[in-house]
This record gives structure tokens, sequence and C-alpha cells, in this order.
């Protein structure tokens, strides 16, 4: 009845699990009783958990984000804590809980930190850079949503009832086979992967069509922000490559579950093959997630310096050569498997021509503030930390693609050090350097400066102290994934590295607390006019927060840097342009589809883990009744009367008028 | 370059506390020449990645909203000249770098045979979950966990694993090389001098991989025939049933010897002939069960 399921899959014996999960546990039902108590739970639900809107799923996309990095920082911080203390001796976490901890940390940080931060802001934003009313498929892009939640509820579900895999964040066979690996763990990774993937997949898609399909009038390819530019690139990407996932790990879980034979030892298995095929889907990720982040160091950097982007077509080809060029290097993940002189060798020199490209964006960034006025606010200073900090790990990038370098270094920490450079470095501080500069659009209100600041500072000093002792301890010899060390000239480095990680930590509680003071604050620090940066791109042609049709008329686009022409022909002829004639609006109406279909893909992974199979049955037929209830509808949209739009508009109108009649004053 | 080189590797050693033996301090050939294309593409690389760091902070200084003398050119945002260099220079840095893994590559392929007048000494090494077994072909005796080599020759390794994939690394010898199971990889290394080396085990393997390390002897080549001949006379003998004791799943196992090997071990783990060790045995949904803590290897 309940397959592999039993009291006995549930780690009472483990302390530190068994507090970590009844927090967790306290705090969900502590945040929902509270929700429900105040009433606010039919709101959340009708304006959220069903919305269809391309602005509140990007929100809610960066808070799991949000969310999910303090689960998987708390895992980094016992891993540093482990290998600071687990010198001569086993530490205070034993290999089968090491082993997890860093194998959920990396899947974490990745699939559920970086993913969805950076879908988030690509949804949140695009649409609006674009002059749209929505992406092109709106409940679609609920349903990936919602999947990619499921995927990091899985994950977490895994704490607690049973294990999480130990194979490493990439589950190299033959370990993760059956043979070597028979406990539940690599069948949460999968499946958890495997549900969130197709949510990837789906977000991908609708990215792809919005970019190409769902434009303002006049707004060509060459005059879209360059975020958008590397939007479709990174959604490119995504559609060329998570299929080669889901299909690694399809065959992966055929080999568990069915003994199929495809990477096991015996069988006529090949291992070759999962090292192909995940790196080949895997060196494409690399790029899904940084591209984005280029995109916002782009309008982040020329926002900041007054000046438009440098070399804009310049950033253009050096993008699409970036997203061409990711898939042709995937082979350097594994120089030391002897593959031979002449590939090693060609697939190093492939892997250093992506440099070329990544170091001609540096160099307009730049000459982007070159002659600008540079305002040092939060968001610029994330970029001007990414571009030290990138341009250092893209050197060690390069390094490990020489392969007699890799030879010595593949696997140490030197390897750790350098993705975590260009990771944390391009990724997470474009994510940051985003959610800065777009938080007052999304709600109206601007994040608390000073602490922003703070956290900017704690982080990346941090950052240096955590990791540039990695690097050492890699020339030094020491391999990654140690649960515990003998070699006593690594401690002094490791105990660094642990400061470090705990330097983050305060950035991250600063963070915290940044948003706290500022929801708290948010009437000092409001924003009226909707555009509170001096922005070029639409986005900051509308109010904050955006109205659910986002534009009141669609705007008809002139050239480059679309709104920064509008301001200044206000400027030249003293007055906002004439009041368009507002008429009635269709917009998709919210629907469930996403959040029930999410909620049975829940428990098909489950029962999947676990071997209930009467459940997975019941759990298919429900998300697939789910989708045809949603393909029979027959009322797709609802109308905002021509006179709601005007209202809202004229509002926002009014004070982008004062705005404008106190610049002229001071000019 | 080479004096720089060894100049600016003293340099970055005296930062690493002391010099501890690591890949920047090598004692083989191939170690050396590892370090020396590391070092000179670091080089090639710093000359433009410094300037690049200090323009970043120079032009952010210079050009912040504050300084009146800064020139504003709020309009300017393309110049052909400047874009021809930014082109044009990581082109030509990764043309100059792209020289170096080339020649690189074929150099210091793993498989490439050392030049040397001396015949290479074979040793087969098998990784087992989780220790290293290393078979002396011609001196027909085997070791778990310990590598004894003769110094100043030219040393062919043949690589497999019994289960699940390592990677054979002596850092201060040079290059790594995977370990999988039904392949054999090749690896040429030698130890220019005597001393003792540490080697380990460079990609996670399980729960017992990080006691895969092992010391490695270079000694001279009179103490090795030694070693050898001792070898051959204690211990007992790697059999069929020794090495699927072996081959059980077991962690930091001691160092022990094997006076005599069942022909044509390597070739049959790697053909499959012999079956992939076990994992463990399997359990239920969690925990998998505990392996052996160090056996008497051979029993």
């Amino acid at each position: 009845m309940w397959g592999k399921l039993s009291w006995s899959v549930i780690p009472f014996d483990q302390p530190i699990i068994m507090v970590a999960s009844g927090t967790v546990a306290v705090v969900i039902v502590a945040i929902l009783a509270w929700t429900v108590a105040k009433g606010h739970m039919p709101y959340i639900w009708r304006e959220w958990l069903t919305s269809v809107d391309h602005k509140r799923i990007g929100v809610m996309y960066v808070l799991l984000a949000m969310v999910m990095l303090l689960r998987g920082f708390a895992d980094a911080l016992m891993m540093r804590a482990q290998q600071a203390v687990a010198f001569h001796s086993d530490g205070y976490l034993p290999p089968e809980h090491y082993n997890q901890i860093f194998t959920a940390h990396g899947t974490m940080m990745i699939f559920f930190v970086a993913m969805p931060f950076v879908i988030g802001l690509m949804n949140f934003v695009v649409p609006l850079q674009l002059g749209a009313r929505d992406v092109a498929f709106p409940t679609l892009n609920s349903v990936g949503f919602w999947l990619t939640a499921t995927g990091a509820l899985l994950v977490n579900i895994s704490l607690f009832i049973g294990e999480f895999a130990r194979t490493g964040w990439l589950p190299y066979p033959p370990l993760s086979e059956l043979a070597y690996s028979p406990g539940v763990g690599v069948d949460y990774y999968l499946w958890a992967l495997q549900i969130s993937g197709i949510g990837t997949l789906v977000s991908g898609i609708n990215l792809v069509t919005t970019v190409l399909k769902v434009r303002a009038p006049g707004m060509t390819y060459l005059r879209m922000p360059m975020f958008c530019w590397t939007t479709l690139a990174s959604n490119l990407l995504i559609v060329a490559a998570f299929p080669i996932l889901t299909a690694t790990f399809a065959m992966l879980l055929l080999d568990r579950y069915l003994g199929f034979h495809f990477f096991t030892n015996d069988g006529g298995g090949n291992v070759m093959m999962f090292m192909n095929l995940i790196w080949a889907w895997g060196h494409p990720e690399v790029y899904i997630l940084v591209l984005p982040a280029f995109g916002i160091f782009s309008e982040v950097v020329s926002t900041f310096s007054r000046k438009p982007l440098f070399g804009y077509r310049s950033m253009v080809a050096a993008t699409m050569a970036i997203c061409l060029l990711s898939f042709m290097v995937w082979l350097h993940h594994f120089f030391t498997m002897g593959a031979g002189a002449d590939v090693n060798a060609i697939f190093g020199i492939a892997s250093m021509i992506i440099a070329v490209p990544t170091g001609v964006k540096v160099f307009n960034w730049l000459f982007t503030m070159y002659g600008g006025r540079v305002v040092f606010s939060t968001p610029i200073l994330w970029s001007l930390g990414f571009m030290v900090t990138f341009v250092i790990g893209g050197m060690t990038g390069v390094l490990l693609a020489v392969p007699p370098a890799d030879f010595v270094l593949h696997n140490s920490l030197f390897l750790v050090a350098h993705f975590h450079n260009v990771i944390i470095g391009g990724v997470l501080f474009g994510a940051f350097a985003g959610y800065e500069y777009w938080f007052p659009k999304a709600f109206g209100f601007r994040l608390h400066e000073g602490l922003g600041r703070a956290a900017f500072w704690f982080w990346i000093v941090g950052f240096y102290v955590a990791f540039m002792p990695l690097y050492v301890l890699g020339l030094m010899g020491m391999t990654r994934r140690m649960q515990h060390y003998d070699v006593p000239a690594w401690r002094p480095w490791l105990l660094i590295a642990a400061v470090g990680a705990v330097l983050i930590f305060i950035g991250i509680l600063l963070q915290v607390v940044q948003l706290v003071v500022s929801v708290r604050r948010r009437e000092a620090l409001r924003d009226v006019t909707g555009d509170p940066w001096n922005g070029r791109s639409l986005e900051w042609s509308t109010a904050s927060p955006p109205p659910l049709f986002n534009f009141a008329v669609l705007p008809n686009v002139e050239g480059e840097e679309a709104y920064w022409g509008v301001k200044r022909r206000a400027l030249e002829q003293a007055r906002l342009s004439e009041e368009p004639a507002y008429q009635e609006i269709e917009m998709p109406r919210n629907s469930p589809t996403g959040f029930v279909c999410a909620f049975f893909a829940t428990w098909m992974g489950f029962a999947l883990i676990w071997h209930i199979w009467w459940l997975v049955i019941a759990a298919f037929v429900g998300a697939y009744a789910t989708f045809v209830v949603f393909a029979w509808r027959d009322h797709h949209e609802e109308r905002i009367p021509a006179e709601t739009v005007a209202r809202l508009d004229r509002a926002n109108r009014e004070a982008r008028g004062a705005a404008l009649a106190a610049r002229l004053e001071g000019a | 370059m080479k004096p720089r080189a060894v100049a600016f590797a003293a340099a970055l050693c005296l930062l690493l506390a002391g010099c501890e033996p690591g890949i920047l301090d090598p004692r083989g050939s191939i170690g050396a020449a590892d370090r020396t294309i590391l070092i000179d593409s670091l080089a090639i690389m710093l000359v433009i990645v410094v300037p690049t760091i200090i323009a970043t902070f120079a032009f952010a200084w210079w050009y912040r909203a504050g300084n009146t003398r800064a020139r504003y050119l709020p309009e300017w945002a393309f110049s052909a000249r400047i874009e021809l260099v930014v082109w044009s220079i990581p082109c030509m840095v990764i043309l100059l770098l792209g020289g170096v893994a080339w020649i690189g590559s074929h150099q210091l392929d793993p498989a490439r045979p050392l030049p040397s007048k001396t015949p290479a000494l074979d040793v087969q090494v098998v990784s087992l979950d989780w220790k290293w077994l290393f078979i002396y072909p011609k001196q027909g005796v085997a070791s778990v966990n310990h590598l004894v080599v003769p110094a100043g020759t030219p040393l062919h390794f043949s690589l497999t694993s019994a289960s699940v994939m390592n990677a054979f690394f002596i850092p201060q010898l040079g290059s790594m090389i995977y370990t999988m199971n039904g392949m054999a990889t090749q690896l040429n290394l030698d130890a220019q001098a005597p001393g003792t080396y540490r080697g380990l085990s460079s990609h996670y393997s399980g729960e017992g991989f990080s006691d895969m390390h092992f010391a490695v002897e270079a000694v001279p080549q009179a103490q090795f025939d030694a070693w050898a001949a001792t070898a051959a006379r204690q211990g007992p003998a790697l059999d069929g049933a020794a090495y699927a004791a072996l081959a059980r799943q077991s962690i930091a196992v001691a160092p022990a010897t094997y006076r005599a090997v069942a022909p044509d071990l390597f070739a049959q783990i790697v053909r499959l002939q012999v079956p992939p060790a076990p994992g463990p045995a399997a359990a239920n949904g969690g925990a998998t069960q505990a392996p052996i803590e160090n056996p008497a290897p051979g029993k």
C-alpha cells in the first residue's frame, strides 16, 4: 500500500535534522495560521497563487529563489564548519550526511536559487521592456512556476522523509545507479529535477515566444533593450538544452526503475554517454544563468552612468556568439578522462574562444562608464563588484580550459573557487543588482539604500575571504568533497574560508533586514512617478507597481532607448505627450491550473520516489484532468473598462507631470 | 619565460604558507611541465586582466557624478576604433593561449610515453570501494594503498575501476587521470627524486572517499627491487577469492602487499570477466548498510 515508505525512514535519531525540519514545519504552520486568521487567504489565492500576470509570477519566482537561498546557504555554512573542524577527526557530520549536504547545496543553488532568480527577473521585466501586456502564454507561465516550486518542495521533503542523493550535484553513474546508491536519495533528486525541468522548459518556450512575437509596435529587434537580447539568448539555450537533461535523467530513471542498462557497469552500459549528455546540458546551463545577469549589468551600468550602453550592436553580437559557442565546449568538464590530445586541445581552444565575446562585454561596460556621470547607488555597486570579481573568475576559468593545467587542477578546490567566483560574482551579483534595480518597479517603493550598501560590502568581502583560500588549497592539491583530512597545512586556509562564510551570512541577514525595514518605511521610500532611477527603457514609462495591463496604451517605439526618447521630447516641449484615447483592455483570466497541476505533480513525484504505484496513477489522472478542464473552459479573458484604465493612467500622468515641472524649474 | 616563471612560482609559493607540497612544488618532469604551462598561461592573462581591473576602478572613480572636471558625453555610445581594439585584444590573447593549449595538450598527453632510455615500469591501478590496488605485472606482486616506485624511472600506469569512478592523482608528480569500470586509461609520470609523496582520489566516489589517499614512495632502483623481492615472499596471494573479498566496500584500509597476483587480473577486470564490485547491501528507503571498517586485506 505505501511502497517503500515506513516510519523507519524518518530520521528520529538525528537531532540536527529533526530540529531543522521541526523549525521549518513550525514556521510554515505559523505563517499559514497567521494568513488564515488575518483573512488574507482569499486575497492570496485570488491575486497570487492563481495569478497568470507575468509580474506576479516573476515576484513569486524571486521569492522562491530567496527562500531557497537561505536553505542552500545553511548547507554551505554546515560544510564550511565541517571542514574547519574535521582535521584528524570526523567532525560533526558523518560522511553519509556530509555527502547529502554538498549534493543538496549544489542542487539547490543551481536549480532552485540561481534559475528561479533569473527566470523571475526575466518574467517580470521583459514584457514591460518590450511594451507588451503579458507574456505569450500566461497560464503556461503559471504552470512553469508551480512545477519549479514542486521540485523545490520535493528536495526539501527529502530532508525529513528518507534521504537526499549522496552523489554530488550531478549524479555521475555508476555511483548513482541502483547498485551503488540503493536508497531513495537519487530518486528524490531525479524526480524533483524532472518535474522542475519541465517547468523550466515551459518557461523557456514562453519567453522565447514572447521576445519573438509579443513586442510593441516599432520595437524592432535592434531597438530592444540589452536585457531582452540576453533573455532571448538564455531562453533559446533553455529550449535547446533542457530536453537533453530530461532525456538523460529519463535514461538514468529507466536504469534505476526498470532495470535498463544505459549507464550501468554491466549489460553494455556506457558511462561516457552520461558524461557527454549531462555536460551537453551542463555547459549551456552556465550561460543560461549568466547571460541574463549580463543583461542586467548592461541596463544598470547604462542607467547609472547616465549614458546609453556603449557598443550596443557589438553587445548583441557578443551575446549571440556566446549563445552559439556555449554548445561547443562541453568536453572541457572531463579533460582528465583520457580523451586524447587532439580532442582535448580542440575543446580547450573552443572554451577559450568564449572568453573573446565575454571580454568584449566587460570592455563595453567599461566604456559605458567612460564619459558618464556614475551615480553609486546599490545596483551599480553590485555591478562594479561583478566586473572586478568576474574578470578574476573568467581568468581562472580560461586557465582550467588549458588541458595540462586542468590535469592538475580538475576537481580540486581551485575548481570550486572558480565556479563560485563566476556564479556568485556573475549570476548572484547580477540577480541582486536586478533585485535592487527593479524592486521599486514591482512594489512602488525603493529598498533601503544604507542597508543595501552594507549588505553589498559584507557579501563582497565575505566572498573574497571565503573563496580566495580555496584557490590556494587547490594549488596545494586539496580535492573537493572531503569529509575529513589530515594535512596540517590545509587547516588555516579552511578556517579563513569559514570566516568568509560567516561574513556572507551577515550580508544575507542584512538583506533580510533591508527588506523588512523597507517594507515598514515604505511611505518614506515611495516613488510615485514610476521612474525612480531616471531610466531609459519602457518599464519605467508606466506606474509602479504597473497596472495589470502594464500600459494604458501600447507604446509606439521610435528608436533605441524608447522611454529616453519620450522623456527628451517632453523636456524639449516642456510638457507630457497628449493624453491618449483610452480603450477597453482584454486581459487573460486568472487560473488555478498551474497550482492544481503542481499539487498533483508533487504527489506524483513523491509516489514515484516511494514506489506507491496507485498514488502515481491517481495523481497523474488528477494532473491530466486539470489540463482537460482548462482546455474546455470557454471564458478566457476579462475586460478592463476604459474608465478604469483612464483613472489609473491619469493618476500616474499627474505624478509624472509634477516631476517634469520640478525638473524644468530646476534646470 | 623560464627564469621569470620560476621567480613567479617562488613568489606564489611564499604566499602558500611555506611551500606546502602541492602542484606548485613538483617532483616529476610531468608535474614541472604542468606547472610551467599553468604559470605561463596565468601570466599571459594577467597582462590583460590587471589593467582591466584597474580601469574599472579608475573609470568608475573619475566619472563619478560629483566630479565636475570629468567630461560628460551623454550621447557617446559608439567608436569603431575602440570596438576594433576591444575585439582584437581578447582575440590575440586567445590566439597565444590557444597555441599554448594545443602544444601542451600534445606534449603532456597522459597516454604519451616519457622520452627516456630506461624502460618504463608498468603499474596497473585498480580503484576499489574505497582503496587503491596497485599491481606490478613484471614483479608479480601487488599492494594496497601503498605505491612504491623507483625514482628516475619512467612510470607507466594503466588504470581502471572495479566499481564507481575515481581519479588517480599524485599532486607533486603531475597530471591526474580517471579510473572507470570497463575501461582502461593510461598515464605516464615519473618521480625525479626519492621521497614520499601524497596520492589521493580526486573524484568523489562515496562514503569512504575521504580516506582514499595513499603514500607514494619513490626510492632508488636497488631499494625498489629489494622491496619487490620482499613482497614476493610474504603475505597472501591475490587470487579470485582474495580479490572478491578485497572488492567489497571498506574504509581506511591499512597498506598491505600480496606475494602473487592471478595472471591477467587487470585485463579481466577491464574486460568485465571479473564482475563489477558490489555496492552496499540493498536496504529499504533510507540509510545503506555500514561498510566494514578496516578489514584485513586478502582475508
